[in-house]
């Protein structure tokens, strides 16, 4: 009998944590669509003018144009990064690794603002312009770590003799590493590139320090809340990033249960963003 | 298939092992290892985990270098020579079969650096599947296998190369039983159709003695003794051979005399024994010594059979019955241990059991002396 009033209370508050976590998100849609300027109910009717007016504006399409940019470059180059980490401390033992591998994940635990002030500082010393460069050096900064741990679970679960039975075969070490290594962590890879990607999509205060005349979408974003006209239109802006996070995250799902079925039980371990 | 075009009796040795070394820190994994293996044979590296027969193996495919000592493979000193450049192929212990290719990409794998036609390659990866009874399956994803089907997959893959030395990790391992002794008799039957030298890693020393022609016994990183299959079980250098192979009684005994090719001991519950020296093939080293004798070899004879001066009377202690055979714990006078005398259960012949005495026969051919 106590087991089911507890399971009741666990339902209830599955429940009410569901709905503090989606409930405002579902805000988002709503308003896109809703025919005033003022965020607030009764709705006045459904328009699509807040659309209309994202593509029709310049500044808007430059800013996503940027954010694409850096999110690519910086998912890229993080992704890389932490695949030669990853099968480092995959496969060798070498002195201190695990304080090496601890400092490399601090950025995960590191306030953003402290990494944020403390570039900003450091490219002032060295006279360097902020630009879009210096925004994707500290995103880098701060997907590395979630790229190194993607890709380490899918570097440790690779059956090291595979390697080993590419190079008995009379594969060279790099070729073994481009026939077998690679298309077997290949799911790890494209996680890290998707959630890198996210990351730096939508990371603020990095973007807001180090930018230079360029906004990224989200300082964009901020600077037009001071404006209630543009507000509307920020919300469409939003669910139109909701929907694109939404297909990523199930193409980052389909990468890997396509994965799955082409290599077999071996590749369920390999992480995955679900 | 090869250019082996000579038998396992030639005596070439195809590998040369010079006192191999090889240390991880502090442990010593092998210790000192000499010996050659002949071109064309079937050779087994047998010993419990632990033993450095995996780590033998392992050097020999080039994954690991020898601390010191040095390995010759084909006449040509091996170190430096990294696994990818060596005329060695291995069937690993979980296969490694590659889960993102199929059947016949996994086996021309190899292949594909030698950079043959696709015609050519084509042709070898067919031949290298019919020659494992996988005809046909060319096109299977290599997760649908069954365990069977991976090793067999492994072996063409490997084969598909035409290496000198064929390397086999506990390749049998990880099947059940009745296809593991299925799996024994086909590897036995390839090696000889393929006529390319096996090595075989083990810890099973039936597997081992069905398979071999030549048995490497391992301990502690070294090699106890290097003998055929028979030679081995019916002459095991020492009681750790001998109670690893098979199921061996051990007597203790005192070494009378030793003069000439005759050994005169007095044996536990036996009594005196004259032996040939060559029944020692490990030597001895006079006094205090034990002998072995195999369950088969002794006999429990008829009741109504004839007295003789090689029978011992004892009481059984123990009935295992097999159908075919029996086995029987017999407590013989003047000893402790239990003997086990396995007895096969022909007509007439009567089921003993527990408390009833029986009496056992002997021979003197029987006895293997031990250090």
């Amino acid at each position: 009998m106590s087991a089911r009033g507890a399971g009741g209370w666990l339902k209830t508050y599955a429940v009410v944590y569901l709905a503090f976590l989606y409930g405002p998100v579902l805000l988002l849609p709503i308003f896109a669509f809703n025919d005033s300027t003022i965020i607030s109910f009764p709705l006045k009717g459904f328009t699509t003018k807040w659309f209309e007016q994202l593509v029709n504006n310049p500044v808007l399409q430059g800013a996503v144009g940027n954010s694409l940019y850096v999110a690519i470059s910086a998912a890229s180059i993080s992704t890389i990064l932490g695949i030669f980490a990853a099968r480092a401390s995959a496969r060798f033992d070498f002195p201190a690794k695990r304080g090496i591998m601890g400092f490399i994940m601090l950025p995960l635990v590191l306030p953003e603002i402290i990494i944020a002030v403390a570039l900003l500082v450091i490219l002032i010393q060295l006279g360097l312009d902020l630009s879009l460069s210096t925004v994707i050096l500290g995103h880098v900064l701060v997907c590395t770590p979630f790229s190194i741990a993607i890709l380490s679970s899918a570097f440790q679960n690779l059956d090291r003799s595979l390697e080993e039975a590419s190079l008995d075969l009379g594969e060279t070490r790099l070729g073994t590493f481009f026939r077998v290594t690679l298309p077997l962590v290949a799911p790890g890879v494209i996680s890290s590139l998707l959630i890198s990607f996210t990351i730096s999509l939508d990371e603020f205060i990095i973007a807001f320090f180090l930018t230079g005349t360029e906004p990224t979408l989200p300082v964009y974003i901020w600077s037009q809340l001071r404006f209630t006209a543009k507000l509307p239109s920020v919300m469409a802006l939003g669910f139109l990033l909701l929907v694109l996070s939404l297909v990523l995250l199930l193409a980052a799902e389909y990468f890997r249960r396509r994965a799955i079925t082409r290599t077999g039980a071996q590749g369920a371990a390999t992480g995955g963003l679900m | 298939m090869t250019e082996t075009t000579t038998g396992p009796d030639s005596g070439r040795p195809i590998i040369e092992l010079d006192r191999v070394e090889k240390r991880f820190g502090p442990v010593i994994a092998l210790d000192g290892v000499s010996g050659g293996i002949r071109a064309g044979e079937f050779f087994s590296l047998l010993g419990p985990s632990g033993c450095g027969k995996t780590t033998l193996l392992r050097m020999i495919a080039g994954f690991d270098e020898p601390t010191s000592g040095s390995i010759m493979l084909d006449g040509k000193p091996m170190a430096g020579v990294p696994a990818n450049h060596r005329p060695t192929n291995m069937v690993f212990q979980s296969y490694a079969i590659f889960p993102h290719l199929n059947v016949a990409e996994n086996v021309a794998y190899g292949l594909k650096r030698l950079r043959l036609d696709k015609a050519e390659m084509n042709r070898r990866v067919t031949e290298a599947l019919d020659m494992v009874d996988l005809a046909g399956y060319g096109e299977r994803a290599s997760h649908a296998l069954s365990g069977g089907q991976r090793q067999r997959v492994a072996l063409a893959r490997a084969l598909v190369l035409r290496p000198k030395v064929l390397l086999l990790d506990e390749p049998l391992s990880a099947l059940d039983k009745k296809l593991r002794e299925q799996m024994q008799v086909e590897l036995r039957h390839l090696q000889r159709a393929v006529g390319i030298t096996f090595i075989l890693v083990t810890h099973d020393q039936e597997e081992a003695l069905t398979m071999s022609d030549r048995i490497a016994v391992m301990f502690d990183g070294k090699i106890a003794q290097l003998a055929s299959p028979e030679e081995l079980y019916r002459r095991p250098v020492n009681r750790r051979v001998a109670s690893f192979i098979g199921v061996m009684n051990f007597l203790e005994a005192q070494l009378v005399s030793g003069e000439g090719d005759q050994l005169s001991l007095d044996v536990a519950a036996l009594g005196r024994v004259d032996v040939p020296r060559s029944q020692a093939p490990g030597g001895t080293n006079g006094g205090h010594i034990s002998v072995g004798i195999r369950p088969e070899m002794l006999t429990i004879l008829l009741e109504d059979s004839d007295r003789s001066p090689r029978e011992v009377e004892g009481v059984i202690s123990d009935a295992n019955y097999y159908g075919d055979l029996t086995y029987y714990e017999v407590q013989l006078p003047g000893t402790e241990a239990l003997a086990t005398v396995t007895m096969r259960n022909t007509a007439g012949r009567r089921i003993l059991r527990e408390g009833m005495k029986a009496r056992v026969g002997w021979s003197p051919e029987a006895i293997v002396v031990l250090e």
